[in-house]
């Protein structure tokens, strides 16, 4: 038995330490703590941008954007990797969109559980991490050597697909998954097969969870710059690429070149050129969004 | 089992439109016998000796009895006592869960469902289920009702069907000025006759039905009971519920199961509604029903 209970309340408040005034400060410093960590991690962003813009703008006009690359600063423009990084992802998305789609509703609606599946998932998780220049090399091996593709735009869109197909599998899955089962039951209750379910409902619902997805691959894929150097992406590019076998540039190359030059004038053009990048990524991204609210908006009216 | 639908027997759909032409409930399908027990002489589903697994669990354990044609047959017990379960046998959506095991047979119309020749996406056409929540898909009212029967190949007019199954389902007048409107914007009650609608759309033989109304609030929950026994003019329906009172209503047979120490259901009682009710043969039958456990 222990020491005797007080039975009334007031002869038990003894036994309890509020401490108003410590937790009270301990969550002000945590507030505090926090916002700090934001105005820290914003404010380097915010610097680093309008250094960049600061920097660029005066660069920035139409013979910039319409221009090649050249020997003189006042006459170099960014059309020919602007053309490149364009066709480059649209070519990546072509290819790693359909694949990573169909593998996610494979792993996620058909494959039975099984130590095969587990040992997948982990792998494809583990892609995702892998650094992107062992993309390059691979792309080289197979692409440009085994296939014979070269070193064109062709090779390096395969290459990119690669890079983000287990980011694009990864996500879509996590898609699949979010859409209850109550759908899928009740599709399969009137009758519909497995296919027509996932393509009448479990699909149609994933949309906006896949669309984000693929954005952020898409992002990710258009900053790389190892795995095109590796396979031979060009730094010096006078033309756009007429056909799919042509070689060709892109934006972070383009940029990497011009900080690697010694004239000053060439680092404020690689600022030009990290604005025009960071507009195109914000209007991939803005595209996203409104891509999403619109699938979304026909699920509640 | 497998039937290819023609229009002759969906025209037969508008004759449980007439609620006067309605028989009285109190006359189910069945012949008295002298011990006062009867007898089904038309079943539709034949449960035959089931035992279920869910991987290791055996969850339903020698389960054996016939649902009439078009009769309401209600299935209670207590929680955990295989009831749902067994109604997911009916039609195979048992088969959705992995590790699940069934032994045993279910004939519907003399054939077994677990027949390895028989596919179990045609015996969910004709074996139809609403679920214990509401689950419209998120897609027009229209589209709602008109996908089954688009996936099923209906050849006929699809105005019609989805005028005729929103009818049936005692929707159409709230909804036949916007069918356009989201199934996910309606009234939780709402939603779950837009998934009846649905359901009978697909011109099925059989309903079965997942605790439809423990979502509801009791003034939808009258509206689907009402509605359950108008559709049984035209449907066989089977009902799992854990409300005692409206098994009492709507049903002509009940049927109680109840697991055992083991955790395996088995089925306790089964019989006509009204003597089920005021004169139970098991005692744990008349523990149950006068809320003595469950």
């Amino acid at each position: 038995m222990a020491a005797e209970q007080p039975t009334t309340a007031a002869g038990r408040a003894h036994l309890f330490r509020p401490n108003q005034v410590l937790r009270g400060s301990l969550g002000g410093i945590f507030i505090v703590l926090g916002l700090a960590s934001i105005v820290l991690a914003l404010g380097m962003l915010v610097y680093l941008v309008l250094d960049v813009v600061l920097r660029g703008a005066p660069w920035l006009d139409w013979q910039f954007l319409t221009s090649f690359d050249s020997r003189f600063p006042a006459r170099a423009g960014i059309l020919a990797a602007l053309a490149g990084t364009g066709l480059m992802m649209a070519m990546t998305l072509a290819l790693a969109l359909p694949i990573g789609v169909m593998a996610a509703i494979y792993l996620e609606e058909y494959a039975r559980e099984s130590w095969l599946k587990s040992f997948i998932q982990i792998n494809i998780s583990n892609l995702a991490g892998v650094p992107s220049i062992i993309y390059g090399l691979l792309g080289l091996t197979i692409f440009v050597r085994q296939l014979g593709l070269g070193r064109s735009i062709l090779a390096g869109a395969m290459t990119m697909a690669l890079l983000v197909l287990p980011v694009i599998v990864v996500a879509t899955q996590e898609a699949l998954r979010a859409v209850p089962s109550s759908i899928r039951d009740a599709s399969l209750a009137l009758g519909a097969t497995k296919s027509q379910t996932i393509w009448h409902h479990v699909l149609p619902q994933a949309v906006p969870g896949i669309l984000t997805g693929n954005i952020l691959a898409a992002s990710r894929a258009i900053g790389e710059t190892a795995p095109l150097v590796t396979i031979g992406a060009l730094t010096f590019v006078p033309f756009t690429p007429q056909s799919i076998m042509d070689r060709f540039t892109v934006l972070p190359i383009q940029i990497f070149n011009w900080t690697s030059k010694p004239q000053a004038e060439f680092h404020d053009l690689a600022a030009a050129g990290i604005v025009v990048l960071l507009a195109v990524l914000l209007t991939m991204n803005s595209i996203a969004i409104v891509l999403r609210q619109r699938a979304g908006g026909g699920r509640r009216r | 089992m497998v039937r290819v639908s023609d229009t002759s027997a969906t025209d037969g759909v508008l004759g449980g439109l007439m609620p006067d032409l309605r028989p009285s409930i109190s006359s189910p399908r069945g012949v008295d016998r002298p011990d006062g027990r009867d007898e089904i002489v038309d079943p539709v589903i034949e449960v035959d000796h089931l035992d279920l697994w869910y991987g290791r669990k055996h969850a339903v354990g020698d389960v054996s009895l016939s649902f009439a044609r078009k009769q309401v047959t209600a299935l209670i017990g207590p929680s955990g006592c295989g009831k749902s379960t067994l109604l997911r046998c009916i039609n195979r959506m048992n088969d959705l869960i992995p590790g699940v095991r069934v032994q045993g047979a279910i004939r519907v119309d003399g054939a077994n469902i677990y027949d390895r020749s028989i596919d179990p996406v045609e015996v969910r056409r004709t074996i139809g289920m609403v679920f214990q929540k509401p689950n419209p898909f998120p897609k027009s009212i229209y589209e709602n009702v008109a996908f089954g029967a688009r996936i099923n190949g209906y050849r006929g007019n699809m105005d019609e069907l989805v005028e005729r199954a929103l009818r049936q389902a005692a929707l159409w007048d709230e909804v036949k000025g916007d069918l356009k409107k989201s199934g996910l914007a309606l009234s939780g009650g709402q939603q779950q006759r837009l998934c009846i609608a649905r359901t009978i759309a697909v011109n099925p033989d059989i309903v079965l039905m997942d605790e439809p109304t423990s979502a509801l609030d009791p003034i939808a929950s009258q509206r689907i009971e009402d509605l359950i026994r108008e559709l049984a003019e035209e449907f066989t329906i089977v009902i799992v519920t854990h409300n005692l009172q409206q098994a009492a209503r709507v049903s002509d047979r009940t049927a109680f199961m109840l697991a055992s120490e083991d955790g395996v259901g088995r089925l306790v009682e089964y019989g006509r509604t009204d003597e089920f009710f005021t004169n139970p043969k098991d005692d744990r039958t008349e523990a149950y029903i006068t809320g003595r456990f469950g």
